[in-house]
């Protein structure tokens, strides 16, 4: 049984307002799933509140189908609607469904920007920052050490778990929403110390020292150790955000990972014992030249045609980094008129770009610089795409199989290559 | 005295109420985690990802029997999403725990049970008859169908 604070119980009790009440009585069934014993704190939320589908406000409609019924039925799991309040933790909207600009671009409708527009008046009137997107730590929440968060979104997480040493477990839509209102968020997992420790090691016997690299070892990561935490060593070189950002993504896509360490990279791997916590390795997996060209093989096994008629960059979102490696890259020739590139990334990360010209450089190629949402969420790729090509192991993973598509996976190169003639040339160098 | 039965005795293994309620009907296992958002089409509840060992096949009504949850976290929104849809399994058994699933049983509002004192991977085959008692934290297993 999860133990309640006076000050939690007062909240169940209706203190703070009817809302709380039912986000504390969520949250207390949560914790009795996991089987946690009390709460944390947390001034740290960021999740989708509130935000849905026509879908879902329709089938709200007697609850009167608008953000406080959605809020109340699904965000709370309540049975009745309530009033919601201005959020009370500092709370963050992720990732959403369209770009606020293109979006007919994207295809959608009047009705479904409509919808967007609303969701995105109600999230900001109820003190949640508009912040969409996946990389929240690349648009101004950047948690510290030790810090305890109540995250969505699997790459941020293990992000935020790994690289930055923050606290959070995978949350959900209706946990990060209940902890919004409540500034709790069930003590178990990746708050608690002993949770945090390595069970499986990768042992790295080939170098990986660029972005594309390290995304291949994050798919091979998650698909070896599933949802434990590896702790990797050896050949990895050059750690850098953005490779971090690939490699997290990866690895919580094939697997579940949500925390990984890397011996001498990572905080709390200062050395193998220590991120083991002084237990040994179950499990010992090797990623070497042959596990390499499998890892390759596997995401690239939704690859037929050489013709590609899409290429999606931005998984997840792109930092200003790539944003300028991607500019100089396309600089001087376009795409072809056999195909389209969409680049996402975050509304904060592409005033820069617009700022520096890139945004500018992108368009002029034929490119579209997209923000708030990418292929796979919004389910937006150009009419007629019949196969797209990605430098991103996770959207590989994603698009294809949610848009009945092919794809391919090669290196940022090669996919502003195939943009610009239609054509995949990509291949594994030695 | 009517006639007797020759039923073969049910297995019975007992574990931990995640999610309270009682239902039962048949299975459906993988020895796969599932994956919610991108895995699995709500409307119809059938699993959808690549090379996933149930790509095609519907768990609406089942009782799902799984390892347990990887993947995005709208995992969570997704099976709720299910169970307005009215696709959602009937009840759930898994082996791993983590929030994603957790989360998911909650909303779902199907009984729940993990942490069995057997391998529910291992002793429930797809088309067995499954009772899954989230207020005594039991699944009752028929071999073969419905008793």
């Amino acid at each position: 049984m999860v133990s309640l604070t006076t000050a939690e119980q007062a909240m169940l009790d209706g203190e703070q307002g009817a809302a709380t009440a039912k986000a504390m009585n969520l949250l207390i069934r949560y914790a009795e799933a996991l089987g946690a014993e009390r709460f944390v704190e947390t001034n740290n939320v960021a999740g989708v509140p509130g935000s849905s589908t026509p879908w879902i406000k329709e089938y709200y409609k007697a609850d009167g189908g608008d953000y406080r019924a959605i809020f109340s039925r699904f965000d709370l799991d309540s049975d009745e609607v309530v009033d919601v309040p201005r959020m009370n933790a500092f709370s963050c909207h992720l990732q959403g469904g369209m770009d606020p600009e293109l979006w007919r671009e994207q295809g959608m409708t009047e009705a479904q920007h409509a919808n967007f527009a609303y969701d995105e008046g109600q999230v900001a009137a109820h003190g949640i920052q508009v912040m969409k997107t996946c990389t929240p730590y690349l648009a101004g929440n950047v948690p510290v050490m030790g810090e305890h968060c109540a995250w969505m979104e699997s790459s941020a997480v293990v992000f935020c778990n790994s690289v930055i040493g923050g606290r959070t477990n995978c949350e959900g839509r209706e946990s990060t929403s209940a902890a919004m209102l409540t500034k709790r968020i069930p003590d178990w997992g990746f708050h608690r110390d002993d949770f945090r420790y390595g069970r499986h090691a990768v042992r790295v016997e080939v170098p990986v020292d660029d972005i594309f690299e390290w995304g291949m070892l994050g798919y091979f990561t998650g698909d070896a150790v599933q949802d434990t935490i590896p702790v990797l060593d050896g050949a990895i070189g050059a750690p850098s955000l953005i490779r971090h950002k690939h490699f997290g993504a990866a690895a919580a896509s094939s697997g579940g990972v949500e925390m990984y360490h890397m011996v001498g990279i990572t905080p709390e791997a200062p050395s193998a014992e220590r991120a083991f916590g002084g237990g040994k390795a179950e499990e010992v997996f090797v990623y070497d030249a042959a596990a390499r060209a499998r890892t390759y093989e596997r995401l690239n096994a939704v690859g037929d045609s050489r013709d590609v008629d899409f290429v999606m960059l931005g998984c997840p979102h792109y930092s200003i980094e790539q944003i300028a490696q991607a500019a100089h890259l396309i600089e001087g020739r376009s795409v072809s008129a056999s195909s389209a590139l969409w680049i996402f990334t975050s509304r904060a990360v592409k005033a820069t770009a617009d700022a520096s010209g890139f945004t500018r450089i992108l368009e002029r190629a034929g490119a579209r610089l997209m923000t708030d949402t990418c292929s796979s969420i919004s389910q937006a790729v150009p009419p007629g795409t019949r196969v797209a090509a990605l430098d991103s192991a996770k959207q590989v993973h994603y698009l294809p199989a949610i848009m009945g598509i092919e794809g391919w996976y090669g290196t940022t190169a090669e996919c502003i290559d195939a943009a610009c003639t239609g054509r995949w040339a990509g291949r594994l160098a030695a | 005295m009517s006639a007797v039965i020759d039923e073969v005795e049910p297995i019975v293994l007992t574990g931990r109420r995640v999610v309270e309620g009682v239902a039962e009907g048949e299975a459906l296992v993988t020895q796969e985690t599932i994956s919610g958002w991108g895995g699995v089409h709500a409307m119809t509840g059938t699993v959808i990802e690549s090379r996933h060992e149930l790509k095609g096949v519907s768990f609406a009504g089942k009782v799902l029997v799984f390892p347990g949850a990887k993947g995005s976290s709208g995992w969570s929104g997704v099976f709720h999403t299910a169970r307005l849809a009215g696709t959602a399994p009937l009840a759930m058994v898994f082996t791993t725990m983590t929030t994603k699933v957790a989360l998911g049983c909650v909303v779902m509002r199907v009984p729940s049970v993990t942490d069995l004192d057997g391998d529910p991977l291992a002793l429930i085959a797809t088309g067995d008859w499954v009772r899954v008692d989230g207020d005594a934290g039991t699944v009752t297993i028929w071999k073969g169908g419905r008793p």
